[in-house]
């Protein structure tokens, strides 16, 4: 019964679907890069790209947004956790409220935060209302790249916070109750055992949530559309621009080498900083 | 005719041997209980035999039809596994009928053997329900029952009774044992239970390190153990061994007496007796020992003492209304015909 | 001793308040912004594009007529819809294969599949779209249905190894084996044991793919220009749009996905390749 070939044939179609539309993909990309349409070699679309001044500000942008937004949500998930795994009633409801970020699409989040942040949107409204302000702000408008990048910010900590939260969860589901009774026992404190369990614990699940978290911070496009426009340029909106807008492939496929480079440089780096050797594991 | 016969049959894993080749014997109609160790290979037997595993090497037959290369379908078993395996999408009358509707057999038919096999094993009352709402009890009978619906010539059963509480693993055993004796399959039943496996098997294949190192009736199992190992392993408290010089001759000093015992070049031996074959007499006669009582267990029906012979540990079962207490020098006497003696390599010295 | 304990309690009180207080508080941070667009969305145009707002909806369907017959909009929601469907049909074809393989065999290699599989998520996938896009012109699925469903399932596919894998794995193996033992062969036990046991977990992360393929802006856009998909379209109408149709928009893009995540939130946990319990 024990048929040799059957994994094999079982895994084919998913191998070759991934190797003929993932990885050979991600080689054309640098080859791109690299090379004209007749095939000779050469980093004039490199320099056209790092020269270009959207450049620089695409750059930053991106890698301050990925900053900023980040460990917000790191921080805000492991609380949410911690509170949805010690409750007892509700819970299943809570998660669930929790986690509806997680169905919705970053243009339609943009949306639903152009919905409040607009000039005529609900913020200004409210504001206007109570009689805090005279009449309403113009929070995304082009002179106002700092209220943007906070808009941005709050869309995003608003949609992806629940991918993290649902990976912390299922960590802290792993961690055995008797544990944390035993440390309770040698007389740990609530602060203690977090930091001295569930957090140590729950460190391969940081990494997943982490490495995650941060590719997608740098693919962020929708919410940056939907919210700014062109006037907060991030790296994957300088991709479409170029390859849609500008039809200038060999350079969007130099922007687009760049955010693969980050997102595995980034990887390996929180690969190793949140190793955990595997006899240390749960 | 399901003689079941089992050549050469070897298992690796990788580098490791699970089984060194297997050669096995059960007749048709008997119950043969495969006793051992968790880890000793028995259930990878098993499994061959189902076809769930294949052999590294060897050969299977059941009756003259050589089955190893067959998938488990066809080769007429059923088997019952440690966790029931109950499918918990179908009721019990579905879980039952599954094998039969598998080889087509007719509807009214169906019906009429899952009503007697599922009466056999008493659980025609629970016909509509779904394994969820099942104790584990009744899931064991429902897997039975699965089983013994499509008349196999051979039933093959993987620690069946190891998930049931005590009560309920006790009365089980009687039934089961009735019900597979009425009928006419041949049975392979795993276990490391030893008490399931002398009250069950009509032949006990004792099972270790890959090896089948002793295959024979309970009664001689627990008497004449073929190798050391078996001796340790079967009866509870299991047997004693001490050390025995040879003094030549046939006679051999142990714990201080002399004892008659097999001739042998070996300067020497082993001598093993069974708690319950030790006497504790009040005079000292040749050939007896002096113990110096540790400790005393009642338990009821009688009291197992365990005592010190000679630098050397020593457990004896006293009738409950002994009066006997940890320090008294006890004066103990082997049953002479009951000792049996081994060698260096565990092997049994005639 | 009594005092000290009437501390603790009061400690704890204040504690557990904080406590409630937050989940009420992160409950409505998720739940307001998404009531704010729905109520949007049953607004009239003129009340959507007044000022100041009111935080109720006047329930008018006119937006929501209005975006729905706007040029572009039926045929931009019946592609979404195809897209989706093809994702959907292709990710469990390829994924749910070897999700069994890894659950149920061992054998050389497997652990290359996994890494092959974890890797897809250190790659910032909607970035595919440009090499494929080249190639999908030399084969003639350039702006199609199935080329965009293509990139898409490379994004799902991930998701359905790792939730099928979960599935089978939950399924005993001596399910499986019992069935072989009453005279099934493996296809047979996988169809009447096996699948009847995982359909819903299956359809979960078909649902799942769904979602994925429905909510996908990136690849949308830059792979299709005449059969255009919902996030596509609205994303070029940005500049453009007035807001009501925006909205509309948004909530059409939405409330699909709620219902869906709401299907499909016992298998949250298993998506990440990561056991809950």
């Amino acid at each position: 019964m024990q048929n040799k070939w059957l994994p094999y044939f079982l895994l084919l179609p998913a191998t070759l679907f991934l190797l003929l539309f993932f990885l050979y993909p991600f080689g054309m990309v640098a080859y791109q890069a690299f090379a004209t349409d007749e095939g000779v070699l050469t980093t004039k679309y490199i320099t056209k790209m790092t020269s270009h001044w959207k450049f620089k500000t695409a750059l930053s942008n991106t890698m301050w947004l990925a900053l900023a937004v980040v460990p917000i949500q790191m921080v805000l998930a492991l609380y949410m956790a911690t509170i949805v795994s010690k409750l007892k009633k509700g819970r299943d409801l809570i998660l669930y409220i929790w986690t509806i970020p997680l169905g919705i699409s970053d243009l339609a989040a943009g949306l639903i935060w152009l919905a409040i942040l607009d000039q005529t949107g609900f913020l200004n409204s409210l504001l206007v209302g109570l009689g805090i302000t005279d009449q309403p702000t113009t929070f995304l408008g082009y002179q106002n790249k700092g209220t943007i990048f906070i808009a941005v910010m709050l869309a995003e900590v608003w949609r992806a916070t629940a991918i993290i939260l649902v990976i912390l969860v299922a960590g802290i589901g792993l961690i055995p109750k008797e544990y944390y009774e035993a440390a309770e026992v040698f007389g740990a404190g609530g602060w203690k055992r977090f930091t001295k369990i569930t957090l140590p614990l729950l460190k391969p699940s940081l990494q997943t949530a982490l490495m995650l978290r941060v590719i997608l911070a740098f693919e962020v496009f929708a919410v940056v559309a939907a919210l700014g426009g062109t006037n907060l340029p991030v790296l994957m909106g300088e991709v479409y621009n170029r390859q849609f807008v500008l039809q200038d492939s060999h350079v969007a496929a130099a922007f687009a080498l760049l955010i693969l480079l980050i997102s595995i440089a980034f990887t390996l780096l929180i690969m190793w900083l949140l190793r955990t050797p595997k006899e240390a594991r749960l | 005719m399901a003689q079941i016969t089992i050549k050469q049959v070897a298992k690796q894993f990788g580098k490791t041997h699970a089984l060194h080749s297997i050669d096995l014997t059960v007749a048709d109609k008997e119950f043969l209980v495969l006793l051992g160790a968790s880890g000793c290979g028995k259930t990878t037997l098993l499994r061959i035999v189902a076809g769930l595993e294949t052999a590294t090497t060897g050969e299977v037959w059941i009756g003259d039809r050589r089955v190893d290369k067959l998938a488990p379908k066809d080769r007429g078993i059923a088997m019952v596994f440690q966790n029931y395996a109950v499918f918990p999408h179908l009721t019990v009358y579905e879980n039952i009928a599954f094998g039969l509707r598998m080889s087509k057999v007719a509807e009214s038919e169906i019906d009429k053997r899952v009503k007697r096999t599922a009466g056999l094993m008493h659980i025609d009352q629970l016909l509509q329900r779904y394994s969820g709402q099942l104790s584990g009890g009744q899931r064991q009978r429902v897997a039975v029952s699965r089983a013994l619906a499509t008349e196999p010539d051979v039933i093959l059963m993987d620690e069946p009774l190891s998930n049931l509480d005590a009560l309920l693993r006790m009365e089980m055993r009687t039934e089961l044992k009735s019900i597979l004796a009425e009928s006419d399959t041949t049975t392979i039943y795993v276990t490391h239970d030893q008490v399931e496996a002398m009250s069950m098997a009509d032949r006990i294949a004792i099972m270790h390190e890959g090896n089948i190192v002793q295959a024979t009736s309970p009664v001689e199992v627990y008497r004449n153990p073929a190798t050391r190992f078996v001796g340790s392993f079967i009866g509870n408290p299991p047997m004693n061994f001490l050390q025995a010089k040879n003094l030549g001759d046939g006679w051999f000093d142990v714990c201080g007496a002399r004892m008659q015992g097999p001739r042998h070049d070996a300067s020497e031996l082993e001598l093993a007796v069974r708690p319950e074959d030790i006497n504790s007499t009040d005079s000292h006669g040749e050939g007896d020992w002096q113990g110096i009582v540790k400790v005393v267990e009642p338990l009821g029906s009688h009291l197992q003492v365990t005592c010190v012979v000679s630098d050397q540990q020593c457990r004896v079962v006293m009738d409950s209304d002994v009066i006997v207490k940890p320090g008294d020098t006890v004066n103990l006497a082997p049953v002479a015909e009951r000792v049996r003696w081994y060698d260096a390599n565990g092997d049994r010295v005639q | 001793m009594s005092t000290e304990s009437t501390v603790v309690t009061g400690n704890q009180r204040i504690a557990k308040w904080s406590v409630n207080i937050s989940i009420v508080f992160l409950c409505l941070w998720v739940l307001v912004p998404i009531y704010l667009l729905i109520a949007n969305t049953f607004s009239s145009p003129a009340e959507v594009n007044a000022f100041p707002k009111r935080i109720y909806p006047s329930f008018d369907t006119e937006s929501v007529r209005f975006f729905m017959n706007f040029y572009g909009v039926g045929s931009a929601l019946w592609n979404s819809f195809k897209v989706a469907c093809l994702t959907m049909i292709m990710s469990i074809a390829v994924g749910a294969p070897a999700g069994y393989a890894l659950s149920r065999f061992e054998f050389r290699g497997k652990n290359t599949f996994r890494v092959l599989v974890l890797m897809t998520r250190a790659f910032p996938l909607p970035l595919l779209a440009l090499p494929l896009a080249v190639m999908f012109i030399k084969v003639g699925l350039d702006d199609t249905v199935l080329g965009l469903a293509i990139v898409h399932t490379v994004l799902a596919l991930p998701f359905a190894v790792l939730i099928t894998f979960s599935l089978f794995s939950g399924v005993p193996v001596e399910l499986e084996e019992a069935a072989w033992t009453l005279g099934c062969n493996r296809l047979q036990a996988f169809i009447k044991v096996i699948f009847p046991l995982v359909l819903p977990g299956i359809a979960a992360s078909a649902i799942f793919a769904f979602v994925i393929s429905w909510n996908e802006v990136f690849a949308a856009a830059v792979l299709t220009i005449e059969h255009r998909t919902l996030p596509a379209f609205l994303l070029q109408s940005l500049d453009d749009a007035p807001l009501h149709l925006k909205f509309a928009g948004g909530a059409v893009l939405v409330v699909p996905a709620l219902i869906f995540i709401f299907m499909v939130r016992k298998y949250l946990f298993s998506m990440w390749g990561i056991a809950n319990r």
